[in-house]
């Protein structure tokens, strides 16, 4: 009987631990975000381990074709200069009455050369174009055509340190949030200034969003403000919603 | 092999591992199907395909939250200037919708690694112990219409079989867990892994079995459903079998 056994019971607890200490042990040289002692926070945590332990490296999210372009809700906030909001933003609202002409881009922290850029000049840099499927965290799905330049391509303009490991975005409606240099990095990661064709309507992020097509909705943040490059996780607090949502 | 046989046909009881993973699969069912249905409830619709959200037509809508046929937006606006152009529509009052997805989600997916770590160790287990073979997987002779026809009329007569201590399972009891274990349970796995971004762009053939994103999201649903149907069942059969003896067999292990 023992000796038929093929697996015994303390081989196959080694071997699982084994294997959980493996995705873990790699990724503790890297910063990783804070989880506040929050026991849900810990589980999204080993998610994020997980996946960029065990996922194959940059592949490409699904891109679909022009008549794949469907409705496309506009969720959160909608308009930053609508006086009646709690995220109404006065600087914005002035923004918007000249069309995002003084509109500026401020890209700063671990970088050689921190710079400001406007819509002009970011529309000077080799544009992507690509078909892909919003996925927000309600539950809903659309697809849209964005157009912009990789974010990558302007980390390497303005420089970026060796110490960079996250990049922290702030936006007009007053959201932050960040994502890893990994993902920033992705072909598809970009800052988008075009929607379907035409310039990025208001309710979808005008003038410029950022769009991360591996992660969840909430990550592709509207109305960008100012990027900040850093050894750091942005710290927000305890938001209540998952950091990493690569899912 | 033949010590194995004899000690099969014999009162075996519950491997411990198999009590363990019982009951850490068990709880980690309830916490997906508690989270499951909070996040259902934050977008009560399902669909069909790629895409679907509220400007789009739904397959099914649940009044299970007060997100169903919510109509608050603002005026379409056309994309495109052609006919039937997709359309974009602001959402009015998004602080008046319910959701609960910051927790949810995360207990979803703590509830799921509970799931899949002991579900994946129970599998390799029940695969190389030789316990599928011997107790799950269905003999031929078990399978002659004249056993299945039996076996049915006495569970719809409600004439359980008292508790064996072990895993000594009747024809229909087999193919019951032989659906929960390698069909349905891995089922909900596959089609979670089809909505997830990062998985996907690794993996875009899980897409593709399930038609879209949409597709799966309505398969993980009725799968989700179906395990629940089968919970109710197990719980039914345990309490007409005997029930204080079954949870101690599944537990300590030992009658009284």
């Amino acid at each position: 009987m023992k000796k038929s056994r093929l697996i015994t019971r303390r081989q196959a607890i080694t071997t699982g631990v084994a294997a959980l200490g493996a995705l873990i042990v790699p990724s503790c040289s890297q910063p990783m975000p804070p989880t506040y002692g929050n026991i849900l926070r810990m589980g999204d945590a080993l998610t994020y381990r997980a996946h960029r332990a065990l996922l194959p490296g940059q592949s490409l999210a699904k891109e679909y074709r022009l008549n794949d372009i469907s409705s496309f809700p506009a969720t959160g906030t909608i308009n930053p200069a609508d006086s009646s909001k709690a995220y109404f933003s006065a600087a914005y609202d002035k923004l918007e009455r000249t069309d995002f002409n003084d509109w500026e881009l401020s890209v700063a922290g671990n970088v050689a050369r921190p710079m400001k850029f406007t819509l002009g000049h970011l529309k000077q840099f080799a544009a992507r174009t690509q078909i892909t499927r919003h996925t927000c965290e309600e539950g809903w799905t659309a697809i849209a055509q964005w157009t912009g330049l990789p974010l990558g391509t302007l980390l390497e303009h303005v420089g970026i340190l060796p110490s960079a490991r996250f990049v922290n975005f702030y936006s007009y409606d007053g959201w932050e949030d960040s994502i890893d240099i990994f993902d920033a990095f992705h072909p598809q990661t970009i800052l988008a200034y075009g929607m379907n064709g035409k310039n990025l309507p208001i309710p979808h992020g005008a003038p410029l969003r950022l769009r991360v097509e591996k992660q969840i909705g909430y990550k592709s943040m509207k109305y960008l403000q100012r990027i900040v490059v850093s050894e750091t996780y942005l710290d927000a607090g305890d938001t209540g919603w998952a950091w990493y949502v690569g899912i | 092999m033949k010590a194995h046989k004899t000690i099969a046909a014999g009162n075996i009881r519950h491997k411990p591992w198999v009590k363990a993973s019982h009951w850490i699969v068990t709880l980690g069912f309830l916490l997906l199907v508690f989270s499951g249905i909070e996040i259902l409830m934050v977008h009560p619709r399902l669909y069909w395909g790629e895409v679907g959200n509220e400007l789009t037509p739904a397959l099914v809508e649940f009044p299970i939250s007060r997100n169903y046929q919510r109509s608050d937006w603002e005026m379409e606006v056309p994309f495109y200037e052609t006919k039937n152009s997709p359309v974009s529509a602001g959402r009015n009052h998004d602080d008046l919708m319910f959701n609960q997805n910051g927790w949810g989600r995360s207990l979803h997916f703590l509830a799921a690694w509970c799931l899949v770590v002991s579900g994946f160790s129970y599998l390799l287990l029940g695969v190389f112990s030789g316990h599928f073979r011997y107790h799950i997987w269905p003999k031929l002779k078990e399978l002659a219409p004249h056993r299945l026809w039996q076996d049915l009329k006495d569970h719809f007569k409600m004439k359980i079989a008292p508790p064996t201590g072990g895993p000594n399972y009747g024809i229909l009891q087999k193919l019951a867990y032989f659906a929960i274990i390698f069909i349905a349970l891995p089922l909900a796995v596959i089609t979670g892994f089809a909505m997830s971004p990062a998985i996907t762009a690794g993996y875009p053939i899980l897409l593709k079995i399930f038609g879209g994103f949409q597709s799966a999201r309505t398969i993980h649903f009725f799968t989700s459903l179906a395990l629940e149907i089968f919970l109710m069942i197990h719980i039914l059969m345990i309490v007409m079998s005997g029930f204080k003896q079954q949870i101690r067999f599944m537990t300590i292990g030992k009658p009284k």
